[in-house]
């Protein structure tokens, strides 16, 4: 059994705490669990939340999760952490002493990147438990109504789950209302300042059409079918926005997943390193952190990638170097060309300071396309991989030619990038109130069986027929559907 | 700064019986999904004759949650262990998604395996079939087996039947009243003295021993192995005698299995080499009706046993047997409970093909059934139908 009570971890937690101050870490209060593994899987199915409201696709994600850990496939967290103030993290009851001290000092670097990251301002922190819990008594209570029951409730979550991240992708840019909107346009409509406007034809004003629906590109499809389907019932319209609301809480953490496992990585390193461990202790947190921070073979690790980053950066920006190794990464950086000091080197008076103002302006995307450079592709060996037939094939590697388009298809894939980016053009489509949507077409075609089957969703939810207008094998496409079922049309 | 401890709680792991209802629901999704694929399941493992608990692995394809999702051909990055080089393969694309270890770093592709028995299978299998209740008649039924039931306890036995708990039992309840009665006589009760078991406290299980009527099916399985009989018609022939055999085994406590191929000369053959020989050359059907008829006669006396013969054919049978095969198809009627006969046509090929089933239509016996498969989807229906003829369900 353990080799440990709670006294040995109140006691480590004062040190670490005493140590996340001294280094400038700022957190939340931290409330920390100890549960055994039914506990946990019991909340990793539901994303950490005491309280979350039922649907089957849980219940599934409970049963993947235990097959997996019951064949050893994969084993898990040691701990897990959720974005509340004040936070909350799960630890195992089975992890020795050493396991313990290094994810409690793991949770503190989470709990700092979650309070100063900008992606998370959004999230309101101090409300989201309570916010779960109103939604799940809300949920339950439509269940209970005979009116409603618990099909129709799953019916509509079903849908809804389908299209909940289809939507904004940066809360930090404020959602236009309507009426800034028709400004917007009316202004554009405007001739542009003209100082030949003399000499030149007077351009033809063309008034703007302020009544179309949506005014602009609308990216929030479930907030949108909400406000302008009138047939929807209200329980229903509550039900697209609790699934929309669940969705903008999980999406700062699936932007932030590289910078976040990173940082929170390299702070459990330097805390544990400053602790002063027992050998025994020492030893084993070496040998777990070289486990939790390895290089997946063929695949990305986030704590990895994320960590070589962030000791990157401190490096760059004159930190000392700690290990030998950093010594000689230093003199192989240089010696790659790649060891420029930095334009604003001279606005940080230390490493730390840079590190500080990078977890909280930052999310992964521009993390990775501001520090990842050519030298560092080279050293963690990226290479691009395309399906060839049955086979997954190495196309492109990290070197000189194709280093950039690498890093392209790498910042392409990262957080919400793996999502497509579809928008509702017009509500009212020909006069017949078809739902015309558009995807960004990016090179990536969409899953057809996947796009078939979101499309009956939002058929479904919309209640008139959809298209969405996209590239699929390098012509335009618009995938119908509508009361007869699914159908496709080439676009000229 | 502090953080707050929550000692673990043991009362607490009932927290995550939340999941239950979910969990649940999920797996009525999933066993839906398992019935309506049941056909491509069953074609893939070779099952047939299995032990029913054995452990087979399904693939579920079933419940996916859709959204919109980048298709295969989006291209990836990854990380190399320092020899990455173009043109290496470093996976496989997840069309039939094989893979478990990447499962579950994608979200879009769900698909993972579930344990199953056979028998669950089954079960799920003939869920929304609504059968008559195959009656069997009772001079079928033979005693089978001799078994032994427990059934009480008796105070002499044999030394392997001695039930440990309970004579201990009955020594501590005897030591117990020794002991009042030793105080109440208002002596001095010795704790340190032995108190030894006594003949009275053992106890010994008690068998019964009972005879179980056994009942008894043999289904018979004949196909043309031909030279026309392609992969594809083996495989529509492989799918129907599985369900047979499955069904007539839940019925039944022993049912036997004989393949029987033909060609133009009927032979008793392994599992293996029945659906995985070719032969070639021409087809005398009634060739292997005259051999299942010698087995019928040899081993399975239709008063003992209930016989279900199924026969897969493509019908291209020699004109000149035509005769012979309809009279043993005939005699395969009177011995069994039921016989069918299955035209395996992939689709559009019996507009060219010569059929027996115009032939057959000749037959009379109410037990006797004759029917088109040209594709997977009517393996299931005429499963149906073709049971709907059993001879012991009729109203006597």
């Amino acid at each position: 059994m353990a080799d440990y009570d709670t006294n040995d971890l109140e006691y480590w937690d004062a040190k670490i705490c005493e140590k996340a101050e001294e280094f400038g870490l700022s957190c939340y209060p931290q409330e920390f669990e100890i549960c055994d593994h039914f506990q946990m899987l019991g909340y990793m199915a539901y994303s950490g939340m005491p309280s979350h409201y039922p649907h089957w696709s849980l219940g599934k994600a409970y049963e993947k999760l235990k097959t997996f850990y019951d064949y050893g496939v994969s084993g898990l967290p040691y701990e897990m952490v959720i974005n509340v103030d004040p936070a909350r993290a799960y630890l195992m009851r089975d992890n020795s002493l050493a396991l313990q001290i290094l994810t409690i000092a793991h949770v503190y670097g989470h709990n700092d990147f979650f309070k100063n990251n900008f992606t998370f301002k959004s999230t309101r922190a101090e409300f989201v438990l309570a916010t779960f819990k109103v939604h799940a008594d809300r949920v339950r209570s439509y269940i209970e109504d005979p009116s409603v029951g618990l099909e129709k409730v799953e019916a509509v979550l079903d849908a809804a789950h389908a299209l909940s991240f289809s939507c904004r992708r940066n809360s930090a840019i404020r959602k236009l209302s309507r009426k800034e909107q028709e400004e917007q346009i009316l202004e554009a409509a405007k001739a542009p300042v003209d100082i030949f406007g003399r000499i030149h034809k007077r351009p033809q004003y063309v008034e703007p059409d302020l009544h179309k629906v949506p005014l602009q590109p609308e990216e929030d499809i479930l907030l949108f079918i909400r406000d302008y389907n009138p047939r929807l019932s209200e329980w229903e319209k509550d039900l697209l926005t609790i699934a929309h609301e669940e969705a903008q809480y999980f999406i700062p953490q699936v932007e932030t997943k590289i910078m976040n496992e990173g940082w929170a990585s390299y702070w459990h390193r330097e805390i544990l390193n400053s602790l002063g461990l027992p050998e025994h202790l020492h030893l084993e947190f070496l040998v777990r952190h070289s486990q939790v921070v390895r290089p997946f073979p063929r695949g990305l690790n986030p704590y990895h990638l994320g960590l070589r980053i962030w000791d990157k950066l401190y490096l760059q920006y004159g930190g000392t170097p700690r290990t030998p190794e950093e010594e000689s990464l230093i003199a192989r950086m240089e010696a790659e060309d790649d060891y420029t000091k930095p334009h604003d080197i001279a606005e940080f008076s230390s490493a730390d300071e840079k590190l500080f103002a990078v977890r909280m302006a930052d999310r992964d995307v521009s993390f990775l396309r501001q520090h990842l450079t050519e030298f560092m592709m080279r050293a963690l060996d990226m290479f691009q991989y395309e399906p060839l037939g049955e086979d997954l094939v190495v196309t492109k590697v990290s070197d000189r030619a194709s280093w950039r388009e690498v890093k392209e298809t790498l910042l392409k894939n990262i957080g919400m990038g793996s999502t497509p980016v579809i928008t509702i053009e017009d509500a009212d489509h020909g006069g017949n109130r078809i739902l015309f949507c558009k995807h960004a077409h990016d090179g990536r075609d969409l899953q057809l069986e996947y796009a078939e089957k979101t499309l009956a969703y939002l058929f479904k939810l919309w209640g008139h027929e959809v298209v969405l207008q996209t590239t699929f094998g390098n012509k335009h496409v618009s995938f119908m559907y509508g009361d007869r079922g699914f159908s496709t049309k080439s676009v000229k | 700064m502090r953080g707050l401890f929550r000692p673990y709680s043991s009362s607490d792991s009932l927290r995550s019986d939340r999941s239950a209802g979910d969990r649940l629901r999920h797996r009525r999704k999933v066993r839906k999904s398992i019935q309506e694929n049941i056909v491509d399941l069953f074609a893939e493992e070779s099952i047939i004759g299995k032990n029913r608990d054995k452990i087979i692995k399904v693939p579920i394809r079933g419940v996916k949650e859709y959204r919109f999702i980048y298709g295969e051909n989006t291209p990836g990055v990854g990380q190399g262990d320092g020899n990455a080089r173009p043109g290496q393969v470093v996976g496989k694309t997840q069309e039939e998604g094989q893979g478990v270890d990447k499962a579950g770093d994608q979200p879009g592709v769900d698909y993972y395996e579930t344990d199953v028995t056979l028998d669950e299978l089954i079960e799920i299998m003939f869920e929304d079939l609504e059968l008559p209740d195959m009656e069997r008649k009772t001079l079928r039924e033979i005693p089978a087996e001799r078994i032994s039931k427990r059934e009480g306890y008796r105070r002499v036995g044999i030394r392997v039947r001695l039930d440990k708990k309970r004579t201990v039992k009955r020594k501590i309840r005897r030591e117990l009243s020794a002991k009042r009665m030793t105080e109440g006589a208002g002596e001095e009760w010795d704790e340190k003295k032995r108190f030894p078991f006594h003949q009275d406290d053992l106890t010994y299980r008690h068998l019964v021993e009972g005879i179980r009527p056994e009942s008894n099916a043999v289904v018979i399985c004949i196909m043309d192995t031909s030279g026309s009989m392609d992969t594809m018609k083996k495989y529509l022939a492989r799918s129907f005698f599985f369900l047979l055999y499955q069904f007539v085994s839940t019925k039944y406590r022993n049912v036997e299995i004989v393949f029987i191929a033909h060609h133009t000369e009927g032979r008793e053959v392994t599992e293996e080499e029945f659906f995985h020989k070719g032969d070639s050359g021409g087809t005398f059907i009634s060739s292997g009706y005259h051999k299942a008829l010698e087995v019928i006669k040899d081993r399975y006396d239709p008063i003992l046993w209930n016989v279900y013969a199924f026969h897969c054919s493509d019908g291209d049978n020699f004109e000149s047997d035509n005769p012979a095969a309809l009279k043993a198809a005939k005699e395969l009627c009177e011995a069994g409970n039921l016989f069918g006969y299955g035209e395996i046509k992939p689709l559009g090929s019996r507009y060219y093909e010569s059929s027996m089933l115009n032939i057959f239509r000749r037959i009379e016996e109410k037990n006797f059934q004759a029917m088109l498969i040209e594709r997977k989807e009517d393996i299931w229906s005429s499963f149906k139908a073709f049971l709907a003829k059993d001879k012991t369900a009729e109203p006597a």
